[in-house]
């Protein structure tokens, strides 16, 4: 199956989305998306930064489609045209999702954990615009901390829905979701539970904002000032491949590991994520690739890069391990 | 006087019982779809009938049902859309309230011809006292041997379920309202796969208006041609309208399809003219969701023909001078309404009821209704006018259901159409501030 996306043709298997095919391609041909996520079933569709214009539907129905649609649920079609970035029209709609994703948001990336490797962030310094047109109040809520480990700030939601459907299909038992609806609709536990259970964390993972938050890495450090380094270890819930965000010898915080479009590669435990904050726990293989055009490489990985050889915890670890 | 078909039999006394409504020739057309004629004979004749969707968009109807997979094995569904929750539109709780039994024969025939032997009833939940009435209907056509096993000695089967709303308009929306129906929140799906394919669990389905299957049993009873006959082109058919707003009759009316709208506003037999002899300032032909109209352009077109109440009529000049049918909500406006209030009134609506799943709707409703707020309130500013026509155009198109389309073009047409009532309201913060302004002077174009 064919498909051209800003004049570059591919060859696609069957049921592959636009967005999938452009990922395939790569580059700037790969509409953003803040909601899409690749490994859970159901997501994408709603925040509708991925809208692309489809310019000849297919080589039977040659027609243009009528309006803009989402490339991350739209499956391409034998001979499709799309254009993402040549297209004036999908670059300004982009501009104004932007602007309503923002128009709420409380823009304290200052004080956000997030900060540096946020999508919003990226999204909007790519594609934003500089001043706001909006003067009304922003929605507000309470700060919430959904178990032990996790906090909800529901200001910085742009409700993606990306951990509902974490959750839903990682875990048992449906505890969290979405209440209210229109733009007061918000994150949240069911009748004040807390989301418990050990795959839970990965909804900080998930989440494309500062609205999920590690309460065990909270305001502890800016991102950029980490080193990461990739890690496993011999988990027996989950595959325990990580990463370990260091400084010096010590953990600060343990993700998954994300490709290059922010999706997490396989998701963790728990226990891996926030007790495992020891060096010792873990077998580190060596500085992470960070592919993100994100201040956390631009800060450290051209560094990393030629340091990789000296770092000394990867020299003692891997030895011992060896043994 | 015009043809009635579907509201003829409405002022017999008694007519919502079974007993009744049978001695007056009901159910003759349930006992010959499903003892004459094969199911696609019924499409057939809805096909030629050229009935078109009632609840807003104007699908062809047979069309729809066409599109139904009928070839994978398993359970098929029709799903009748009783959601009626428009600001304006109040057509199909009429139709149950007053004759619940024509909807229960459409919905048989309907079913037959899909070959579904399961249908859902999605009401809407404020309807409390109609979905007693429907569902004593129901239990009457079971008990009388039109529903159940074996339905007429045949070997059709068929069991209706009335499902309560829970109080959203984002579920009139058809796959909302399958979400809903299923037990979940009830947020429009992506689409495709369009519910014909995979609709209610899965299933394909088809989610048809109370009118519009209430309209089926006509159809089958004078023949798909006949009723073809009635109305003007593509529009064919009679449609029920509800008229409210500043006239001397509100109400619902039957109409044939093609009643000029200037005949339906003054004539006695329907609205009877603007209330209290004032002049006409606009009118929504089709729900709050259609663009508004100013008199001028609501009477005529552009073009200076008379506007017909027709699908094609309504929308002749596009969204420059143009409304839609709709789901036939007619709202009429007078020389002293405000236009600025009116749409800061649909407006706040559209932001209450946005499901709050695309950023656009959900975003942007809260956003116009917040600076029409102002501009209300004699906060305004000119730039905000401004404003609000960029943040409708931004939302329209681009969002998962056409929820977003329904907020933004009540915006985009007012201010298209009265800015200098927005201006006003911007000049004159004072006045406006504690709502006791004069009504902003009609212009010399808008009189009739």
């Amino acid at each position: 199956m064919q498909v051209t996306i800003d004049n570059i043709t591919i060859e696609v298997p069957e049921g592959t989305t636009i967005l999938q095919a452009a990922r395939m391609i790569g580059g700037d041909v790969v509409p953003p998306a803040m909601c899409y996520f690749s490994k859970l079933k159901g997501s994408g569709g709603k925040c509708r930064t991925c809208l692309v214009r489809v310019a000849k539907s297919s080589e039977k129905d040659p027609r243009p489609m009528p309006k803009l649609v989402a490339s991350c649920s739209t499956p391409v079609q034998h001979g499709m045209v799309v254009e993402n970035s040549t297209s004036q029209e999908v670059l300004d709609t982009r501009k104004s999702i932007v602007e309503f994703l923002l128009i709420n948001h409380p823009l304290d990336c200052p004080v956000c954990d997030q900060a540096g490797e946020c999508d919003l962030q990226n999204l909007s310094y790519e594609h934003g615009i500089e001043a706001t047109r909006y003067e009304e109040g922003r929605r507000e809520f309470p700060q919430i901390d959904i178990g032990e480990n996790i906090k909800l700030h529901m200001n910085r939601c742009i409700l993606c829905y990306r951990c509902v459907y974490a959750i839903n299909q990682l875990t048992d038992g449906r505890v969290h979701g979405v209440l209210y609806r229109g733009d007061a609709s918000e994150i949240s536990t069911f009748i004040k539970n807390s989301v418990d259970n050990e795959f839970s964390g990965n909804v900080i993972d998930v989440c494309p904002v500062g609205a999920l938050t590690d309460r065990t890495f909270r305001f502890k450090s800016r991102v950029w000032f980490l080193k990461p380094m990739d890690a496993h270890r011999d988990c027996p819930t989950c595959s325990g491949k990580t990463v370990l965000w260091m400084h010096g010898n010590e953990i600060y915080r343990v993700t998954s590991r994300k490709d290059q479009y922010a999706e997490v590669e396989e998701f963790i435990c728990n226990e891996c994520r926030f007790e495992k904050k020891d060096v010792n726990d873990w077998v580190v293989e060596g500085p992470r690739k960070i592919d993100k055009k994100s201040v956390i490489s631009a800060n450290h990985y051209e560094m990393l890069k030629k340091a990789a050889v000296i770092n000394p915890v990867k020299k003692v670890i891997v030895k011992e391990s060896e043994k | 006087m015009g043809r009635k078909i579907l509201t003829d039999k409405i002022v017999i006394p008694g007519i919502n019982t079974f007993e009744v409504y049978k001695n007056n020739g009901g159910y003759a057309a349930a006992t010959k779809a499903l003892k004459q004629m094969t199911p696609s004979e019924v499409t057939e004749e809805v096909k030629k009938s050229g009935l078109r969707g009632r609840g807003g968009a104007g699908f062809p109807t047979g069309m729809k049902w066409s599109f139904l997979d009928r070839t994978t094995p398993g359970p098929r569904y029709l799903v009748c859309n009783a959601d009626e929750s428009e600001p304006g539109t109040f057509k199909d709780r009429y139709l149950i309230e007053k004759i619940p039994h024509l909807l229960v024969e459409g919905l048989i025939i309907s079913s037959f011809a899909l070959g579904a032997e399961t249908t859902y009833v999605y009401v809407r939940g404020e309807f409390k006292t109609q979905i007693g009435i429907l569902s004593k209907a129901i239990r009457e056509a079971y008990e009388n041997g039109f529903l159940g096993k074996n339905i007429l000695g045949t070997s059709y089967n068929l069991d209706i379920y009335v499902h309560s709303g829970a109080g959203a308009y984002i579920c009139g929306e058809e796959t909302a309202l399958l979400e809903s129906l299923e037990g979940k929140r009830g947020n429009p799906r992506l689409k495709p796969p369009f519910p014909a394919v995979k609709g209610l669990y899965g299933r394909p389905t088809v989610v048809n208006n109370v009118e519009t299957l209430a309209a089926v049993v006509p159809i089958i009873n004078i023949g798909g041609d006949e009723y073809a006959k009635i109305g003007i082109g593509k529009s064919t058919g009679t449609k029920l309208i509800s008229a409210c707003g500043n006239i001397n009759n509100p109400g619902v009316y039957e109409i044939e399809l093609g009643l000029p709208v200037e005949t339906f506003l003054n004539s006695p037999e329907y609205c009877g003219g603007v209330k209290g002899g004032k002049s006409l300032k606009a009118i929504v032909p089709g729900g709050s969701s259609v663009p508004i109209l100013p008199a001028n352009l609501i009477l005529k077109t552009a073009a200076g023909e008379n506007r017909l109440i027709t699908y094609e009529s309504l929308s002749d000049g596009g969204f420059v001078s143009g409304s839609m049918l709709g789901s036939g909500g007619f709202i009429v406006y007078d020389e002293n309404q405000c236009i600025v209030r009116n749409t800061w009134n649909f407006t706040r609506f559209y932001h209450h009821e946005s499901c709050g799943q695309c950023s656009p709707c959900r975003e942007g409703t809260g956003w116009m209704e917040k600076v029409l707020h102002r501009l209300e309130h004699g906060e305004g500013r000119h730039k905000d006018i401004d404003l609000l026509v960029s943040v409708a155009k931004r939302i329209e198109g681009n969002t998962i259901c056409p929820l977003g389309d329904a907020a933004a073009w009540p915006v985009a047409a007012a201010i298209r159409h009265f800015r200098h009532e927005f201006e006003y309201h911007v000049e004159n913060p004072e006045i406006v501030k504690n709502h006791k302004h004069a009504p902003v002077p009609l212009k010399e174009m808008e009189k009739v």
